[in-house]
């Protein structure tokens, strides 16, 4: 089977190593562009969010690479109940494909739906050698995050704009190469020296803002035109609420979610209301209550569970004291739009900084 | 003094308001609607709500402002599920929060949990709890409402199987006293007038809200067309089509729209399908691709009709009419054999 699926951050070469260690032959998603998601919107639903319209647009590029079938994970989105999935399927086939979808939904959820799922995808792999590829994967996804997460505290304090984002991408090379665990823990190692390479100002206090919100946009920088990038690169130090490794934890592997930032939302959304909505409110407190400056909110345009979370920021962020910058985002979202939102919600976060006289010297205003 | 217990008329309103105000009136309580959508409702809604939501959201905003002045209490329940495991819409399940925390200064909220799911009586829970909420402790009293209510509202949704709109529906029921029994059964449909029949596919709140909707149902009939809309499918119908897709993809509203849709689609009971679907709806944009896509795989013909802010009703009218057009020439050409 030739098996393609949708792009989404760092995931992507993980499951690129999944298939190739079960024999299969991956296509693997190039990085979404402008075309990918012109592609993607022609043929979705117009109000359809923009991960649906991305992934469309992938799916629709791999099949033009040869892709025969493709995985999925049970819906991201509005539609967490797998409708995604299945309209991607239908408007595949509309269009004269004959594509298959395999969509896997959250194994405690629907177990024997789950299991017999992914004993077709294991082929002549036992249980065991199955066991084995998916640890592999997860050390790949645990450095992959460590990575990640270095690189948002770093590029704020780097003294040339740009150098961490070059020894992130390198790192990631290094990490796509390796195949096995011995592999994977030099490439770490060198991907982290990459790293302590960067020239810094150990002295700057950047800002700290946290990202909030739904999933796929979190996590597919081109969903979120480079949000953390950009942030960066305008002295702030990022943090998702969502990591891969945090993520398979707490949504993959188990049916209750994070459990620390809902029972924060309670007393304000008393009910889940689907997808990361109620996470979200919740994760503003607990970013506030960590000491961070500002929150930023990203949603697909029309999605549900944000929109709900949205309309209770007024009220979290005045009463929990930090800002919370909200970026609906659809295939209309200029990029420049969305810089200079950025640009004025950091001025913003820096005269606070400086009126509240948290710090006696704001270090890093980079200009 | 009796309390004044204020009940938007927007989403659930249609579904549950003669079982609302019939539990309420025979508490002694009275109750006030807020006025039907007009300009100014619609756009203080829109004003007074995030910008991304969707137009029945904005509207519901509205009514509650339209109201809020004038009333002691505001019964927004949260509506959870329906049974099973299906729910609301999300914005549903989050609507009293939306609302708590707008901004706007508000009387007090009755917003207990109404879920089916469980425990059968969900719906006396319910109401024995919104009860309690005005003060009405007389378990006795509260019995007797509880029947009545739940009579009024078993009456009121056969009135609209039968295809009758909700306020005629509640007229009936509140002049009968207790049951319409032999009101018309044959739905204009059934009767064969040789006009187009259509489905009129939409959520209860846009399809009855004549204001949003630039009243396409009203047009559709004053065409002589007969309508059938998701609320003249019997629930066991819509049972038997929920069974079609692998699993139960959408939420209460939309399931019913989808199921609806198939249905007639594979009964052949209608000529045409009209799909009203609401801007920025999260649900919508889906439904509306399945329907289409399997409305084409049937050969049947279909219109999108999205309703927003400024719904047009110069627009609307001529899309249907060139729709009616195009299914009456169909028919005459079946007719004659072409
Ligand atoms: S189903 Fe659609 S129209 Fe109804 S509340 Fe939800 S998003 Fe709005």
């Amino acid at each position: 089977m030739k098996i393609g699926y949708g792009h989404m951050g760092t995931l992507t070469m993980v499951v690129e190593m999944i298939l190739e260690e079960l024999g299969h032959e991956p296509v693997v998603p190039f990085r979404p562009t402008r075309q990918t998601l012109a592609l993607g919107a022609k043929y979705a639903p117009e109000f359809a969010c923009i991960p649906f319209k991305i992934v469309l647009g992938t799916y629709l590029e791999s099949l033009a690479r040869g892709a025969d079938c493709f995985i999925s994970g049970g819906g991201y989105g509005p539609c967490r109940a797998g409708l995604y999935g299945e309209l991607h399927s239908r408007i595949l086939q509309d269009l004269g494909y004959n594509a298959e979808l395999i969509f896997l939904f959250p194994p405690l959820k629907k177990t024997v739906d789950f299991m017999r799922k992914l004993s077709r995808l294991k082929g002549r792999h036992s249980w065991f050698s199955l066991a084995r590829i998916i640890s592999k994967a997860w050390a790949k996804l645990n450095a992959l995050d460590e990575l990640e997460m270095m690189s948002q505290r770093l590029r704020p304090l780097e003294l040339t704009r740009g150098q961490t984002s070059k020894a992130f991408e390198k790192g990631l090379q290094y990490l796509h190469q390796a195949k096995n665990r011995g592999e994977i823990e030099e490439a770490r190692a060198a991907a982290l020296a990459e790293m302590k390479k960067i020239e810094i100002d150990p002295t700057a206090k950047p800002l700290k803002i946290g990202i909030i919100g739904e999933i796929y946009v979190q996590l597919e920088p081109f969903a979120n035109f480079y949000v953390e990038e950009a942030l960066g690169h305008l002295g702030a130090e990022v943090r998702r609420s969502i990591y891969l490794t945090s993520y398979t934890r707490h949504d993959v592997l188990s049916t209750r979610g994070d459990m620390n930032s809902r029972s924060l939302a309670q007393p304000y959304l008393a009910q889940k209301v689907g997808g990361h909505g109620q996470n979200s409110v919740g994760d503003v407190i607990r970013f506030a209550q960590m000491g961070y400056d500002g929150v930023v909110q990203l949603a697909p345009f029309s999605c549900i569970p944000e929109i709900v979370a949205k309309s209770l920021m007024p009220f979290i962020s005045k009463k929990f004291g930090i800002p919370v910058l909200t970026l609906f985002i659809d295939e209309q979202t200029g990029p420049t739009g969305i810089q200079t939102r950025l640009e004025a919600f950091v001025d913003l976060l820096e005269q606070r900084r400086l009126a509240s006289g948290r710090y006696d010297f704001p270090g890093n205003i980079i200009q | 003094m009796t309390a004044r217990v204020g009940i938007p008329r927007a989403l659930f309103y249609y579904t549950y308001f003669p079982m609302w105000q019939a539990f309420l009136e025979k508490l002694g309580v009275e109750v006030v609607f807020s006025r039907p959508t007009n300009k100014e409702i619609l756009e203080a809604g829109i004003r007074e709500t995030v910008n991304d939501a969707c137009i029945p959201i904005k509207l519901f905003h509205g009514h509650v402002l339209d109201l809020k002045d004038r009333v002691d209490y505001l019964l927004i329940p949260r509506l959870v599920s329906p049974g099973g495991y299906i729910t609301y819409c999300p914005k549903f399940l989050g609507l009293p929060d939306m609302i708590r925390f707008s901004g706007m200064k508000l009387p007090a909220l009755i917003s207990h949990r109404l879920s089916l799911r469980g425990l059968p009586g969900g719906l006396s829970r319910f109401l024995r709890a919104t009860a309690l909420s005005l003060g009405i402790k007389n378990p006795l009293a509260q019995q007797k409402a509880i029947s009545h209510a739940l009579k009024c509202h078993k009456l009121y949704h056969r009135l609209l199987l039968e295809g009758k709109q909700p306020l005629e529906a509640s007229t009936l029921i509140q002049k009968k006293g207790r049951a319409g029994r032999n009101a018309a059964l044959v739905t204009a449909a059934e009767a064969g007038t040789g006009m187009p029949r259509v489905a009129l596919l939409g959520y209860p709140y846009t399809i009855y809200d004549s204001f949003v909707s630039a009243d396409v149902y009203h047009k559709l009939q004053s065409m002589g067309v007969s309508v059938i809309t998701p609320d003249q499918i019997s629930p066991q119908e819509l049972r038997r089509m929920s069974r079609v897709l692998p699993q139960n993809l959408f939420w209460y509203y939309s399931n019913r729209v989808w199921w609806a849709g198939l249905s007639l689609l594979q009964r052949k009971a209608v000529d045409g399908m009209i799909h009203l679907t609401a801007f920025a709806c999260g649900p919508d944009a889906m439904v509306d691709k399945l329907l289409e896509l399997e409305a084409k795989k049937a050969r049947m013909p279909f219109l999108t009709l999205t309703i927003d802010e400024h719904t047009g009703e110069g627009g609307v009218q001529t899309r249907l009419e060139a729709f009616i057009d195009m299914l009456q020439a169909k028919i005459e050409n079946n007719r004659n054999g072409v």
